[in-house]
């Protein structure tokens, strides 16, 4: 039996160990859509977040009534439903925003990182850990729209959250807000936060070394690493 | 004259892929050989005219005949699941070589949003049932066409000099990127 991992450890690792986004590379199609602007990235982000955690609550309820043969079906049909209430909702409530993102509200069902969450731990965890996992998956998927949705406002119109940030002197890029620039923005901060890891690994890797130099240790190989975990 | 501009529009000035941000999970996934490449255009394209059919009327026939639109979304997608299904399981039964050729792969395109997002965007465009189907066949020769581009580029990039920690993914997305801006010269067409 491996270690229970702590309830906040639970929360905390969507944020950036197992980020959706920038880590398990799922659900880009509404990260590269919506990100136009930050408004449009949060209400995407909330709206993903509220399916989520309410989807994986139920699933962890009912885990054990669901057959395993036909799980997969299930699960889409409780998310379908938790969609629906979403798209209602704002259909009623935020007209501006329900037309800005188009179709990709009710795309929500097929947004992998809702059945990934189900099919990889909700099904497998009891309630809480489960509206902890997804809260924190949730969380990270905000954090990576909002950070996509920032750079490419910034940059392609000058303005946050409609606010002008960036002098009347400075040109629009206009490929920010194209298909184009999404494609690109989403390519180099992936790179940029492969490259970032990488450093820190390396790094302390590196200090591991220095350390066993010191207390005089002889052979430093591999294996000797490896089980220091870096 | 109207259906030609339909096709048009879906596989070059809206590309699915490129414009529309649809199916990137494959476009990503399985833009590996070319090979694959082309079986996965080709699966993903019949899937897409069949839910194009379906979907139109089960929208028109029964969900707005009865006002039960407001279940468009879960009906939509369990009728592409079982559609997904029943393809997978005719093909298995028809050709051998053609299941083995596209087996992995079918599975897949249930949650390939591509799918659901044709479904969704014929309903709300209002399009008839002939329009639907061009425009599946159209949203299928993108997808099948960016998919082929980016599988053709990637082999050439497996033996470019790049740098590791864009390796994968990100350097697929900016190459993405550049092949969005190619497709954005055909935005005068229409």
């Amino acid at each position: 039996m491996k270690k229970q991992v702590t309830l906040l450890k639970e929360f905390t690792k969507g944020l950036w160990e197992i980020n959706p986004t920038f880590k398990q590379i799922l659900g880009t199609c509404p990260t590269l859509a919506v990100t136009v602007s930050v408004i449009n990235g949060i209400a995407m982000a909330l709206a993903t977040t509220f399916v989520l955690v309410f989807s994986s609550l139920i699933i962890s309820l009912v885990r054990k009534l669901i057959p395993n043969q036909v799980r997969i079906a299930a699960y889409i049909v409780i998310i379908a439903s938790f969609v629906t209430i979403v798209d209602l909702v704002m259909k009623a409530q935020f007209q501006d925003l329900s037309k800005a993102l188009g179709p990709f509200i009710p795309l929500i069902v097929v947004n992998c990182i809702i059945l990934g969450r189900a099919e990889a731990f909700a099904s497998k965890n009891g309630p809480l850990r489960s509206v902890l996992d997804a809260l924190g998956n949730g969380v990270g998927f905000f954090i990576a729209l909002v950070i996509m949705g920032g750079i490419r406002e910034v940059l392609g119109s000058r303005t946050f959250l409609g606010y002008q940030v960036l002098p009347n002197g400075f040109e629009p890029w206009l490929i920010m807000i194209l298909p184009a620039g999404a494609f690109i923005v989403f390519g180099l901060l992936m790179g940029f936060s492969n490259m970032y890891v990488e450093r820190k690994k390396n790094l302390e890797r590196e200090a591991l070394i220095a350390q066993y130099r010191r207390v005089g240790r002889e052979e430093i190989t591999d294996d000797v690493l490896k089980e220091a975990g870096v | 004259m109207e259906l030609l501009i339909i096709f048009i529009s879906a596989a070059l000035v809206n590309n699915f892929v490129l414009s529309y941000f649809l199916g990137i999970c494959p476009f990503i996934g399985v833009s590996n050989k070319t090979s694959s490449a082309i079986s996965m255009g080709m699966a993903t394209t019949f899937v897409l005219v069949l839910t194009a059919i379906v979907s139109w009327l089960l929208y028109n026939l029964i969900l707005v005949p009865y006002h039960l639109d407001f279940l468009q979304i879960p009906s939509f997608i369990l009728v592409i699941a079982a559609l997904v299904q029943f393809v997978e399981m005719v093909i298995k039964k028809v050709s051998q070589p053609l299941y083995r050729a596209l087996g992995i792969f079918l599975p897949l395109i249930t949650t390939n949003c591509a799918i659901l997002g044709l479904a969704l965007l014929a309903a709300m465009r209002e399009y008839d049932f002939l329009e639907s189907v061009i425009f599946g066949v159209g949203a299928g020769a993108g997808f099948t066409l960016a998919l082929v581009i980016m599988a053709g580029i990637r082999e050439e990039l497996d033996l470019a000099d790049v740098p590791k920690p864009f390796q994968g993914a990100p350097i697929t997305l900016i190459v993405a990127g550049i092949l969005a801006l190619a497709f954005m010269g055909f935005a005068g067409m229409i």
